[in-house]
């Protein structure tokens, strides 16, 4: 009994990450695509971006460089011809840095990913304790002023935030570094870590914001919710204390989707990293981009386009597997080609979760400021669309 | 609605309790106060509107003999470095900034109608395609995205437009279509069929009257975003040239003052758009509380 579910369950796993990946390179693949027909469209000229405006060359001369580029070959060639070299590792030369895309791509997606790292980590971490907090002391002092904070920061422009930041911290009261990432005038080789970090903290702090802020909000609805449920007040007759119940009730159920939404918020990680880098000067993948699209250069546009759609992607994946692997009411359910069934299997002598509270979103939800996961939820959990919502 | 009524937690009697006083006081019903809060919000933002377009150039053009003023009563947001009035630019600028908004936000939530209804309605190919470029949409960073766009578009004004109202479409697209699907299993639609009616008919009828309410909401819930999006391009440099004011290249310009300590430059222009980003959520937020009375009963 155990072995067959265990091999039907390590069955529809292996069906789900195959399905998952082939969905992945499709829509890398489309992602290649219309970013390539974006920029080919652009009225800029690569040549006179790579030899630079102040350049006399004779136009004999610059015709030959397209013409050695491939220039005048049909779009569909080029497109072809670029693929091929991006399989092979090669996504051709800065025309601005001078540096094969794939060095500026990887020494910047570090810097990038440092950045990112430390925001992504400190907005899950803090907004899920505050939201938690204000959510179990619903109605409170802290519970208003948090949640009246968090609903404006979470629209507040970032590079908005990242000036005041740079202002109070930097030019009043010298805290912290005026941007960049190391010091000014300093050797590469005597930059310390301590130096990397003490230039990393205010961005990141700022990048972190608006995630606290969302991460915040999202963690107090459910927490609310959950503990305004049947099987909350069930626990309440049967007297269990107010720590008790959110660590049975509250925390299991408010994890979960807390964790997805963090995953799923990398889209707007990253334009957020784009803007904050653009403030601090930080020189990172945001700050290329804003510099290849301002310059006209073209191949490390198409580079960090491709990179940030596989961030953003996997994001989105690994939400939707964590939300398979973690869930034990989704790894009870999740058997593959279950036909249509109203109801979920009642496994609930074995769930550890005394109900099962509804966790998808309302169909009629107003649009959030953060992406849904790509598709593929679960089986069987989610309302289906189409289905008769009066059962 | 997918959340249970619950009648006994605790906490939704109290707040009832609360709101009986209240209203017991102010005489005037939620739904009442809901609507003189949404014409403050849409007198409010008129007027921003308006007094940005009929404003003389002059009133943000440079004065000299006023450079690098503090926020004074004459001067509420200050004056930068070339004795320009801060206050009329950001007036002017925030007016500009909700055209585009305007703009963007009606061609996006039309492309979001005809997509989400053909994906609910056609089914099929059709609904898989969809699904499949909404993802794909939302699946490059959303400012990238519109770079590329505004590159394509060679940067300027209509790279802005063009890239900020191309891109909002997804996530109405989203919710249009599950309502859609949810109304074509309603059982009214299913009598209608039953019936005989043409799907034109039911969707004039049925269908559409349930849509418009949601449509409206979504489309004022993109105009913060919009507008946010339109800031940060413009920030970044891919927008309108400099001696245009937009929210977006006060703050560059302010950014670029950063050390000589003139904190107004940025803070007033960003606090004002932090502000009408606020009055547009609320105005929807507002909006879909009226559309949808069950929302006052839970």
């Amino acid at each position: 009994m155990h072995v067959s579910r265990w091999i039907s369950s390590s069955i529809s796993a292996a069906t789900y990450i195959l399905g998952t990946t082939a969905r992945l390179l499709s829509l890398l693949l489309a992602v290649s695509i219309l970013s390539f027909c974006l920029v080919s469209a652009a009225p800029f000229d690569p040549v006179t971006a790579f030899i630079g405006p102040e350049a006399v060359i004779s136009p004999e001369q610059k015709a030959a460089i397209a013409a050695h580029w491939g220039l005048y070959d049909p779009p569909p060639l080029r497109y072809v011809a670029w693929l091929n070299n991006v399989l092979h590792g090669d996504m051709g030369i800065s025309l601005i840095y001078r540096q094969p895309v794939t060095e500026i791509l990887l020494e910047r997606a570090l810097a990038s990913l440092a950045l990112m790292g430390l925001a992504w980590a400190l907005s899950g971490i803090l907004g899920f304790v505050m939201g938690v907090v204000c959510g179990v002391f619903k109605g409170s002092v802290f519970d208003k002023i948090t949640k009246t904070c968090a609903l404006a920061l979470s629209v507040a422009p970032t590079f908005w935030l990242a000036l005041l930041a740079l202002m109070v911290f930097s030019v009043f009261l010298q805290w912290f570094p005026m941007g960049m990432a190391v010091p000014a005038g300093k050797l590469a080789g005597d930059v310390t870590l301590a130096d990397r970090l003490w230039h990393l903290i205010l961005p990141a702090l700022v990048l972190s914001v608006s995630g606290v802020a969302n991460v915040t909000l999202h963690t107090r609805e459910k927490m609310v919710t959950a503990l305004a449920s049947n099987y909350a007040n069930f626990a309440r007759a049967r007297s269990e204390s107010r720590w008790q119940l959110v660590r049975r009730h509250g925390l299991r159920n408010v994890a979960l989707p807390a964790l997805t939404l963090q995953f799923a918020s990398f889209a707007e990680l990253f334009g957020g990293s784009v803007l904050a880098e653009q403030v601090f000067s930080y020189p990172g993948l945001g700050s290329a981009v804003t510099a290849a699209g301002l310059r006209g250069d073209i191949p490390l546009l198409l580079g960090i386009a491709l990179v940030s759609a596989l961030f953003v992607f996997s994001g989105n994946v690994i939400a939707n597997v964590l939300y398979g692997l973690i869930d034990p009411r989704i790894r009870e359910s999740a058997k593959p080609f279950r036909p249509k069934q109203k109801k979920l299997p009642d496994t609930s002598s074995t769930s550890p979760l005394p109900n099962t509270p509804d966790t998808s979103s309302s169909p009629v939800s107003l649009p959030s400021p953060l992406p849904p996961v790509i598709a593929l939820k679960p089986t069987g959990y989610h309302r289906r669309p189409g289905g008769c919502s009066h059962d | 609605m997918t959340e249970r009524p619950n009648s006994f937690a605790l906490d939704n009697r109290a707040e009832l309790h609360g709101a009986d006083t209240y209203t017991r006081v102010f005489a005037i019903n939620k739904r009442t106060r809901t609507l003189i809060l949404l014409a403050f919000f849409c007198f409010l933002i008129a007027a921003v509107m308006i007094a940005g377009f009929v404003m003389d150039p002059q009133a943000y053009g440079p004065n000299y003999d006023l450079k690098r003023q503090m926020p004074s009563l004459n001067h509420l947001f200050g004056t930068d470095y070339l004795g320009r009035d801060m206050l009329a630019r950001t007036i002017k600028g925030l007016s500009l900034s909700m055209t585009i908004g305007l703009v963007a936000s009606l061609v996006s939530a039309g492309i979001a109608v005809v997509l989400g209804i053909a994906s609910a309605t056609l089914g099929g190919i059709t609904d898989r395609f969809v699904n499949w470029a909404v993802d794909l949409a939302m699946g490059i960073p959303h400012l990238v995205l519109m770079i590329l766009i505004s590159f394509m578009m060679g940067r300027g004004l209509t790279g802005v437009v063009v890239a900020v109202a191309i891109t909002h479409w997804p996530s109405l697209t989203r919710v249009i279509r599950a309502e859609v699907l949810q109304l074509r299993g309603e059982p009214y639609v299913k009598v209608a069929q039953a019936l005989g009616h043409g799907s034109l008919w039911i969707g004039a009828r049925h269908i559409l009257p349930h849509v418009l309410p949601q449509f409206l909401v979504g489309l004022i819930l993109l105009f913060p975003h919009a507008i946010l999006h339109e800031a940060a391009l413009t920030f970044l440099g891919f927008g309108l040239p400099f001696d245009q004011p937009a929210i977006g290249s006060i703050l560059s310009e302010a950014m670029k003052h950063l050390s000589t300590g003139m904190w107004w430059l940025a803070f007033f222009p960003g606090l004002s758009l932090l502000i009408v980003v606020l009055l547009f959520k609320a105005l929807g937020e507002n909006l879909a509380l009226l559309t949808n009375p069950h929302s006052f009963h839970t």
